[in-house]
């Protein structure tokens, strides 16, 4: 290599001019890319709600539309159990490490960590614009991280229709099998609450008569206590339970 | 003329089977080991892989004459890591659901030794279009392991292919009892250990003399 390359000046200028170039074609790509990026996000979450809610079908392939006319996104105030108005860009996720909005739940339970204390309720609704059924945020740890799922229940605020885990990194074949269609058929008809109090149950050798048991996963205990931890917390009074409680749902 | 084909044809098909970077040169196993459960994933990996060995190997050759040779590891890695960016930001815009399960993967692919071992043994100092081809051809051997290894492990651990169902699974009422094993990532170990004897076998040229 010749000396002339090695000098301060000529290092520095190469350097400068690669990462220049390097960077606008970075930014370039970034902000170009962006509006695709939000709508493949977006389009995404709509996909589980309709899932849940047993659209898909329903919807073939037209997910915005259907989601537009039949989904409605409210939020709730864990604590009163009603519907409250949100900041624009509300997320719950994102919300949940907002001083204003954050919740750290204690015992945690479900090992969520924190949670916003509004949250997301999709209302699904038929072509009269009744609300048929409720599509709930669950999640809590599972075996290996956190496992965050979509619950839909009927307008009784009690009958399960589907729990549909939409991200989860349990262990493929054993706890993955959450996304088993088998088993997540188990869930329909079951009855998430007796005489007020949370009932539901993942159990070995579940009966399938029984309305408030489902059968665990086996080979996958961890996983089956974490889906049983996340719905115990998430239905009982420290979170959802006061709004299935009051059901607004059925007032407006 | 025909010499130079005759190179370039070397350059590009000698890593599939010859060099393959991963069987002989036993680069870029971390991540042949984490996206190979899934076959779809295993070919967009490829793709990346492929598209950023290729472009990185151009334009570092491109300007190797330039680059000053205290600082090339950072130029080569900007570059690398700008591609990367790229390559990333694409799929999330054109195949979310594929990127959404190569996650870090995809990332990463700007510490996978295979990028880098190119450009600095062969991209500083061959002419471009020998460079972009030497990127192509060893992307494609790193191909050739992940689709060989991807194919194994989801028709052995799912019954599928692609997600099509090829072996009816015991779950959902079929006869194949699904092999837990390949579903995990470490089980690639065994395979391309399987792969590289196989390779050896038929290449004994490769085997290293013993000492």
């Amino acid at each position: 290599m010749s000396a002339r390359k090695e000098t301060l000046g000529r290092t520095v200028g190469i350097v400068v001019a690669v990462c220049l170039a390097c960077s606008i074609v970075v930014s370039t790509a970034a902000v170009g890319l962006r509006s695709l990026q939000t709508a493949n996000a977006q389009l995404d979450k709509q996909t589980n709600v309709l899932e849940a809610a047993g659209l898909l079908d329903k919807a073939a392939g037209d997910i915005a539309g259907t989601y537009d006319e039949f989904v409605e996104e409210r939020y709730v105030d864990l604590e009163s159990g009603q519907y409250v108005e949100v900041p624009e860009d509300f997320d719950m996720f994102k919300y949940a490490k907002d001083d204003e909005y954050q919740v750290r739940p204690k015992p945690d339970t479900a090992k969520v960590f924190r949670h916003s204390k509004v949250v997301s309720v999709y209302h699904i609704k038929n072509e009269a614009g009744d609300v048929t059924r409720l599509v709930l945020e669950v999640y809590g740890s599972g075996l290996w991280n956190l496992m965050y799922g979509l619950l839909a229940v009927d307008a009784d605020g009690n009958t399960v229709r589907s729990l549909i885990y939409y991200d989860q990194k349990e262990t493929p074949g054993l706890g993955g099998e959450v996304q088993n269609p088998a088993w997540k058929a188990l869930w329909d008809g079951k009855k998430l609450f007796k005489d007020g109090d949370v009932a539901i149950q993942l159990k070995k050798n579940a009966s399938a008569d029984n309305p408030h048991t489902v059968d665990a996963l086996s080979g996958a205990t961890l996983t089956s206590n974490g889906v049983q931890a996340s719905l115990d917390y998430w239905l009982s009074d420290r979170a959802l339970g006061n709004f299935l409680a009051n059901k607004p749902w059925l007032k407006s | 003329m025909s010499s130079n084909a005759k190179e370039m044809k070397k350059v590009l098909f000698g890593p599939i089977l010859d060099s393959n970077p991963i069987a002989l040169q036993i680069l870029g196993i971390c991540s042949a080991l984490a996206v190979t459960t899934k076959l779809e994933t295993a070919l967009v990996m490829s793709a990346a892989l492929t598209f950023v060995t290729a472009f990185s190997n151009l334009f570092i050759s491109l300007i190797r004459n330039q680059i000053p040779s205290s600082v090339r590891i950072i130029i080569q890695m900007t570059i690398i890591a700008s591609l990367v960016i790229l390559v990333d930001q694409v799929l999330k815009a054109y195949s979310y659901e594929v990127s959404k399960q190569l996650s870090v993967f995809v990332g990463l692919i700007i510490t996978n030794c295979i990028v880098m071992g190119r450009a600095e043994a062969y991209a500083m100092k061959s002419p471009p279009t020998m460079s972009f081809l030497d990127g192509i051809g060893n992307g494609l051997g790193y191909s050739f392991v992940l689709i060989v290894i991807g194919t194994i492990k989801e028709l052995g651990g799912f019954g599928t292919l692609l997600g099509y169902e090829i072996l009816p699974l015991v779950q959902n009422g079929g006869w194949y009892q699904g092999n837990g094993l390949l579903i995990l990532p470490f089980s690639s170990f065994f395979l391309i250990g399987g792969l590289i004897w196989f390779i050896r076998t038929i290449r004994p040229e490769q085997v290293e003399p013993k000492e």
